[in-house]
């Protein structure tokens, strides 16, 4: 009887073992090129540069087949415009809808700009924390990736995230959002967003590099994350950043 | 062709006052995600009724104790649906169970649904009917008398040792239960309030206040079904049980107001950053949810009635009646409190700035004639475990005699 | 231990029996399984392989360097901040196959218009036009070369770039003054805005010279300049392109 037991456990051992290392083997042949614990990806922001011209959103939409639809966004751009009374007027800027804008007088406004939000990929991510099945993770190099076969759509990330970044894709019924093109920054190329972008407010790259467009970014301006009270830990980071902005 | 899913949402972004990030135009958790911790409240409020008996001592409320472990199982086995038929893939719920991440609130109470279920719950039940079960089925059909047998796994001691080793058992599951029965609802509040990033969600009461108006809910229902199936069944209703249940229903209104007012107090108190559009939340999409239903109807009222009824003396029948009435108010107040707290809490924006809507679908999963459905159904498995468990009165000790040699 | 379960009442023992079969039959599933079932670093590791094999669809600049002149042709002028990618789109399947493929070549103005049109939120220094005033229904291309955007001809007006402040300044009670008063702008700055800037004035004499008690002008507004204003420069408070402001 004992023997027996041994003898299935063994077998058991012997299968899971051979079954592991082969799918091991496998995900190590695709990524053998690429060493994540070689490179820690982040993102600054120059929000004085941005245009507001949107396409950042299309590219973004364009290379990860977002739906076109205006209510899944991997990143958008949001208009701020203070008025001199004080009153504070937020919109989306969805390069379709043109006509989407109240009108503003432009003798009444104060200040008036542009930002563009995306996903932080929080080093202290809550969206990681709640995921029940562990479907979001985040990998060695700092990017936070939802697992699309693993995902059970709770939503529970979508409500831990306190930026809106995250969405529900509305044919896969899992939950999705900005990896900052990770299928392109492993392969030396830049976030599409990035790409596009025509005033370069987006600057990406390696936070632990100091010569690079990112390690002047850091060492020039004065910094800010959204919503640095809830220790999210951002790595997105965005310089005059103005204080209306959530 | 735009899926009917754009259609609503298109028909939503018009609804959006103020700003909203761009992804917070569809709801997420809709009226499915409402009635599950209405249902789990059920569970814990009819669970800690009936511990009352055991462990308190309470002897007036003897008559429902089967009855609300009978509740509190119909409840639990049919909670766990909503939330199924609310996930994009259910086929892969399994998978909480089997890889759980363990930082996850939502993957932990799985596991403490299933102590619950399994440990206190069924244990209690088993130990308080086994001696029953066996000498019911003695005289039974064919089939009644097998699903006895299998339920009792097969036991056939009903000597008088085994019977106190059966009572001393339920005390025992009982005192592990109460706390279990906290922890089961308690947790549910900490899933929406361990959020940060929702200030409507993230309190420190949030638990607290959850199980109790889970407990007065789970009183008030344990209470409506009493009055209803006694006279059915052509008993008359002890009014003794009838009144201390409703005491206890009056003290844990009390708690349960107290706590939603400090939350209350304290929200205006401080008056931190998200007091602005909190304030436009409850006086513009809450009004009628929150101030109607949750405290003038569901509180207030009930809380008014039952003042009435420990100052002044009515008869019976009076009684019964605001009995009932406010019964049915408490369970439509501690709805509209589940509602208020689940969408509630999505119909403003992170960013403070803005409110959006919440549209109900008529059918589909997510629709109003599913969520009707799923609070039907346990009342279907209620019926018949009272079928297979009768909580009315033990078998006669005449059968213990027949069994005994 | 036999002893122990002897001593143990009926109903106890047959519970016992189940709970252990139950306790077996959850051991023996997680046993049997496949690691790559349970194991979450093989989980996570599928994942990043899967998302590293995403399709690009954007190219980056530098692929287009290799076979389009215009490149170099832009690398110096107003576009040199673009990418190629900006205006024509997704251009990888066409730097796999050239002949077959082609990118989107936008001659349209209301492509233009996107970034180019007045945005109040638009930085100032950002070249914008108002589309119904400057050369309307011509396409832009007509007189701008995309990958060398400079205006055919020298702007001749201020108001040609600064349009927002001539607009300002025209209804304000500094309207009959010329630019040129106040700014002495060198002819390259006409050519080359972003290096050779025009001047501004450097003391509060020179507001004084219109607006002080001892002026001779006789239509100003008067102070006296020895106690107004303190150690301030005057348009630390007063915007000189709309000075009615409190």
């Amino acid at each position: 009887m004992e023997r027996r037991k041994f003898g299935k456990k063994l077998f058991t051992l012997v299968i899971s073992t051979t079954v592991f290392g082969g799918l091991l083997k496998k995900a190590n042949a695709q990524t053998k090129d690429y060493d994540p614990s070689k490179h820690y990806y982040g993102m600054g922001i120059q929000t004085n540069k941005c245009i507001g011209c949107g396409r950042c959103v299309e590219a973004c939409k364009d290379e990860n087949n977002v739906p076109r639809e205006p209510f899944f966004f991997r990143t958008w751009v949001e208009r701020y415009t203070i008025k001199k009374d004080g009153e504070v007027t937020v919109q989306n800027v969805d390069s379709r809808i043109t006509t989407q804008r109240e009108n503003i007088f432009e003798k009444e406004i104060l200040r008036s700009f542009f930002v563009p939000k995306l996903c932080n990929q929080c080093d202290n991510p809550p969206c990681v924390q709640v995921c029940p099945v562990g479907a979001t993770f985040k990998t060695e190099d700092g990017i936070i990736i939802v697992d699309e076969e693993r995902c059970i759509g709770c939503r529970y990330c979508i409500q831990a995230c306190p930026y809106g970044a995250r969405y529900i894709h509305p044919e896969k019924q899992t939950a999705d959002k900005c990896t900052f093109c990770y299928h392109r920054i492993t392969k030396e190329l830049l976030p599409a967003c990035v790409e596009v972008c025509p005033s370069q407010a987006r600057i990406f790259g390696d936070l632990r590099s100091g010569a690079s467009p990112l390690g002047r970014f850091k060492r020039l301006f004065k910094l800010h994350v959204l919503k640095p009270f809830l220790n999210t830990e951002p790595k997105v980071s965005y310089s005059d950043l103005d204080g209306e902005v959530r | 062709m735009i899926q009917p899913l754009h259609q609503t949402l298109y028909e939503l972004l018009k609804q959006v006052t103020g700003f909203i990030y761009p992804n917070e135009i569809e709801v997420h958790w809709g009226i499915l995600v409402v009635v599950y911790p209405y249902l789990t409240g059920l569970v814990a409020g009819a669970f800690i009724l009936a511990s009352l008996v055991k462990v308190f001592n309470v002897k007036e409320v003897q008559s429902v104790y089967r009855l609300s472990l009978l509740t509190a199982l119909a409840f639990l086995i049919i909670a766990p649906l909503p939330l199924l038929l609310h996930l994009g893939h259910p086929e892969r719920s399994f998978e909480i169970f089997l890889n759980p991440n363990f930082t996850s609130a939502m993957a932990m109470f799985g596991f403490v649904y299933a102590w619950y279920l399994m440990v206190v719950l069924l244990l209690e039940i088993w130990f308080t009917y086994r001696k029953d079960i066996i000498l019911w089925s003695k005289n039974e059909r064919f089939l009644m008398r097998w699903i006895h047998k299998i339920i009792s796994l097969f036991s056939t001691d009903v000597s008088e040792k085994s019977v106190v080793f059966d009572k001393k058992m339920v005390k025992a599951i009982t005192i592990i239960g109460i706390p279990s029965a906290f922890l089961l609802h308690g947790y549910v509040g900490f899933i929406f309030g361990s959020i940060k990033a929702n200030p409507w969600w993230s309190s420190v009461l949030m638990p607290i206040v959850f199980l109790f108006s889970a407990i007065v809910s789970g009183i008030a229902l344990v209470i409506l079904i009493y009055m209803i199936v006694t006279p059915s069944r052509g008993q008359k209703i002890d009014m003794a049980c009838l009144d201390k249940m409703a005491s206890f229903l009056f003290y844990a209104v009390i708690i349960d107001f107290s706590l939603e007012l400090l939350d209350f107090i304290h929200r205006l108190y401080e008056s931190e950053e998200s007091i602005k559009i909190l304030s436009d939340l409850v006086m513009n999409k809450l009004f009628i949810s929150l101030g109607i239903i949750q405290v003038l109807l569901g509180m207030l009222l009930p809380l008014g009635v039952m003042v009435a009824i420990k100052l002044f003396r009515f008869d019976a029948e009076l009684r019964k009646l605001l009995y009932f009435v406010s019964a049915i108010l408490i369970q439509l107040g501690i709805f509209a409190t589940r509602w208020n707290v689940v969408v509630g809490g999505q119909m403003f924006s992170k960013s403070f700035r803005g409110l959006t809507a919440y549209k109900m679908e008529l059918t589909g999963f997510e629709g109003i004639f599913m969520a009707l459905l799923l609070l039907v159904l346990p009342f279907i498995v209620l019926a018949i475990l009272v079928k297979i468990l009768p909580p009315w009165e033990p078998a006669p000790v005449s059968d213990l005699e027949a069994v005994s040699d | 231990m036999k002893k122990f379960l002897l001593k143990l009442p009926e109903q106890a023992g047959r519970l016992l029996i189940v709970f252990v079969v139950f306790i077996a039959l959850i051991l023996l599933v997680r046993f049997l399984l496949p690691a790559s079932l349970k194991d979450h670093r093989i989980h996570i590791q599928n994942t990043v392989a899967k998302e590293m094999s995403r399709q690009v669809r954007y190219a980056g600049s530098d692929v287009c360097a290799s076979c389009h002149d215009e490149y170099n042709l832009k690398k110096n002028g107003y576009h040199k901040n673009l990418s190629c990618e900006t205006c024509h789109g997704t251009s990888k399947e066409h730097s796999e196959n050239p002949t077959e493929v082609k990118p989107v070549v936008p001659r349209q103005r209301d492509f233009c218009t996107r970034c180019h049109a007045f945005d109040p939120s638009r930085p100032t220094g950002f070249p914008q036009i108002n589309p119904s005033v400057h050369n309307p229904m011509k396409a832009c291309v007509t007189c701008h070369n995309p990958h060398d955007p400079k205006p055919p001809n020298v702007p001749q007006e201020c108001q040609a770039c600064h349009a927002e402040i001539a607009r300002t300044k025209a209804i304000s009670s500094h309207v009959m003054l010329e630019c040129t008063i106040c700014h002495e702008v060198p002819t390259q700055h006409r050519v080359a805005p972003r290096n050779v800037k025009a001047s501004i004035p450097a003391e509060r004499e020179f507001c004084g010279k219109c607006h002080s008690t001892q002026s001779n002008i006789k239509e100003t507004f008067k102070v006296d300049l020895a106690t107004h204003g303190e150690k301030y420069l005057c348009w630390q408070c007063h915007y000189p392109h709309m000075p009615e402001v409190e």
